[in-house]
Formats: structure tokens, sequence, C-alpha cells
């Protein structure tokens, strides 16, 4: 019988930083704000907590199935994935470099969360999003919902480029 | 079910069925959209509310069965219950229709949803409020675009007007339902993760009246005759042709999976 190796929590970390997500490949799982916690057992077992981005996110299998592969790759035996719902995804956990990748790759990225008292006073407004090609606010919404659920259509008056934007949630 | 018999976990399970069952129901309707879209922008956002409402049944189904303790999963009460057995608002289970019917129905359904959960995600029970929370964010989305399509048919052409205000008219018998409380409301309430429906209602109406007046709409009659029963499991003869189209593969092949 082999010694069992006992990771690290950066370790494991590392590992997955290294699963990107299948919807938007340039970003990865931490970038994203899915993989919520990593805890390692006094035994060495690896605990890892992903968070879905919408309910009905028909990628959080695949990544849940990722995560489990990185692991196997990695020679890890021991572990356990745990789909976390106690706090709500929102796009604020996005870092700032995320957001610089994410426009770069041609999505308008999300903008800060503002508090939701208003919701209802501002249910007659439109939200302007600057377009990720050139930058222009001429920019009209075509629709709340695009390609996937988390993100809506616009079209740019300015260079004439239909692109998506990350909903803010 | 008598409330004198009725326990705080039986309680809890109902509250979470009804719950689940209106946004299973209702996605699976949406669902049919799918590829028929009036647009392919609106396809994809009808595709997309059905995944949304399908997602939110799916967490809720999978809790209920958690607190039910019975070994049963969310497939269970999606894909092994009978009609009788399904507690959702008959106004998520009318056919599709055309769009104007489809958009006045997830108007309705999303603003109410919006109300019911402001007060749903402050629920003691960390759990339920955590999905709640998340859900929350998503049915502001869903109710967006719905008001906007009611104020652009509404406020749009003879023939759209025509339509959009048809469908709120036969779709009004089934808004009566939207405020049933029993027992189980009462009791869940009193627990501290329960909706109080009537603290809202006023104001929920007020959002439906503003809307019709910013879409030329006439508000049908608040005091006309209302269907009821279908959380204690009556329901309009379409909910069982619907389940029997998306019960029938599972049924046929209950061991089936996807790997």
């Amino acid at each position: 019988m082999s010694t069992k190796t006992i990771h690290t929590e950066e370790q494991i970390w590392e590992f997955i930083r290294e699963v990107t997500d299948p919807e938007i490949p340039v970003l990865n799982i931490i970038e994203m704000g899915i993989a919520r916690g990593v805890e390692i057992s006094e035994t060495g077992k690896v605990l890892i907590r992903i968070t879905p981005t919408y309910s009905g996110c028909p990628a959080m299998n695949a990544i849940e199935k990722m995560v489990k592969e990185k692991l196997e790759e990695k020679n890890i035996e021991d572990f356990e994935v745990k789909l976390d719902f106690s706090e709500a995804w929102t796009t604020d956990w996005m870092t700032e470099e995320a957001k610089a990748k994410l426009k770069d790759y041609g999505i308008a990225p999300p903008e800060k969360t503002v508090s939701d008292d208003d919701f209802l006073k501002s249910l007659s407004g439109t939200k302007i999003v600057p377009c990720p090609f050139c930058d222009s606010f001429e920019t009209e919404l075509q629709s709340q919902f695009g390609s996937t659920a988390c993100k809506s259509q616009y079209f740019c008056n300015s260079c004439h480029q239909p692109f998506e934007h990350f909903k803010c949630i | 079910m008598s409330t004198e018999t009725l326990t705080k976990k039986d309680a809890f399970k109902i509250y979470l069925l009804r719950l689940a069952d209106d946004r299973l129901i209702l996605g699976q309707r949406m669902s049919e959209w799918c590829g028929h879209g009036p647009v392919l922008e609106e396809d994809l956002a009808l595709a997309n509310m059905a995944l949304d409402l399908i997602g939110h049944a799916s967490s809720l189904y999978a809790y209920a069965a958690e607190i039910e303790g019975e070994g049963h999963d969310e497939d269970y009460f999606a894909y092994f219950r009978d009609d009788y057995e399904f507690t959702n608002l008959q106004l998520c289970e009318l056919p599709n229709d055309d769009f104007a019917f489809t958009i006045a129905r997830q108007f309705l359904f999303s603003s109410f949803s919006y109300y019911q959960y402001e007060q749903l995600k402050d629920s003691k029970d960390e759990q339920f409020s955590g999905m709640i929370n998340k859900h929350l964010k998503e049915i502001k989305y869903h109710l967006r675009h719905s008001r906007d399509w009611v104020l652009k048919l509404g406020d749009g052409t003879d023939e759209s007007h025509k339509k959009i205000q048809e469908a709120f008219d036969e779709l009004w018998m089934y808004v009566g339902e939207l405020f049933f409380t029993d027992g189980v409301n009462e009791m869940m309430l009193a627990e501290g993760n329960g909706a109080d429906l009537l603290s809202f209602k006023e104001e929920w109406k007020k959002l439906v009246e503003d809307t019709f007046t910013e879409a030329t709409l006439t508000v049908p009659d608040w005091d006309q005759f209302m269907m009821k029963g279908s959380r204690g499991g009556m329901h309009t003869e379409h909910l069982g042709l619907m389940l029997a189209q998306m019960q029938f593969l599972r049924r046929s092949h209950p061991d089936a999976d996807w790997q």
C-alpha cells in the first residue's frame, strides 16, 4: 500500500485553477467565482465546494465532472465535490482581471451590482452598456436573454456589431 | 390535510412542493416554445426562462426530498407522481396558445413570484433562503422581460393590443388562486419560513394595474368568478395530457441514465 500524499489547500486551488468554464473558456472557475471553497480533512480528504451561476445552468454538471477529472488526473482519490447553495452567486465575485479577460473575449463584462431596493422603479429604464469592441455608448438592448442564461444581447450602433453582455446579478 | 395532523416537517415539504410544482409545470410549458419562437431572440429568451424555472424546481424538489427523508430525489417528484398529486397553480399548466397568451401568463406569474420571493428570501432556514435568493435574481429578469412585452404588445398595433387583452381576459379567472392560503402557509409563516401572501396583494395589484394603464389595456374585473382547488390537486384537463408527454419516457425506462 502506497503512502497517501496529503495536499495543502493552496495546491488544490492551483489544480482547480486549470479548470475553465466550458461556456467561457477564457475564464477559469476561480475567476468566475464558481469555486467557493477548499477544505482538507485530517485524513487528507479533499472537499471542494462549487456553486452554480444560474439555477438552470447546463454547464454545472460539466464543471462538476471537470473538477473531478482534474483531481483524478492529479492522483487524488479521496475527494468530494459539493454543490453549495448557501450563498447566491453574484457577478461581484468575478475578479477585475476576469472582467478584463471577458472584454477581450468580446463579451461586455458585468458592472458592480447596485442595491435592489429600487428594482420596481428601475423596471422602465434600460441600462447603457458600452460596446466591448469599440467602447461606444451608442448601443441598444436586443434581448434580455442571450446564448446562455447569464448573457443578454446588445447591438452597437457605432461599429454595427452585435455583442453579448454578461448580466449583472 | 387537516392542520391538526400536520407536522412542521409535512408543512415544509408540502410548501416546497407547491413552489416547485408551479415552476416545473410552467417551465415545461415554456420549453415547448423552443424552436418555435416568433423571432430568434425570443426563442432564446423563452427557452432560457424555461431553464431557470426548471432549475428552481429542481433545487426545491431536492430539498423537499431531503426534508421528507424517504430516499426520494427531485426526479421522483417530477416524473413519478400523477396529476392529482401535483399542487401547481392552474395558471401554470394552461397551454401556451399564442405568444401574447404566453407573455400575459408569464407577466402574472413573474410579478407574483417577485413579491412572494421578496418575503421568502428572509426565511430562517438558511438552505431555503439561500436558494430563494438565487432564484429571485433570475425572476427579476423574467419580470422585466414579460413586462416589456406587455407594454409593447398592449401599446402596439391594433392586432397585438387585441391579442394581449384577450389573453388577460381569458387568464383572469386563474389569478384568484395566487393568493390562496391554508394551514400549510400559516404554519410556515409561524416558523419564519413563509410568505404572507395577503400582505402584498394590494401592491401586486397596483403593479399589474399600472402596467395595464401604461400598456393601454383594460384591467378585468377582480371580483369575477375565480377557479380554485389546485393547491389540493384539482386541475384542468391540460395537466394530465402534459404530464403524459413529460413523464412517459422516464416511466418506461425508470433506470435510464445519462452516463
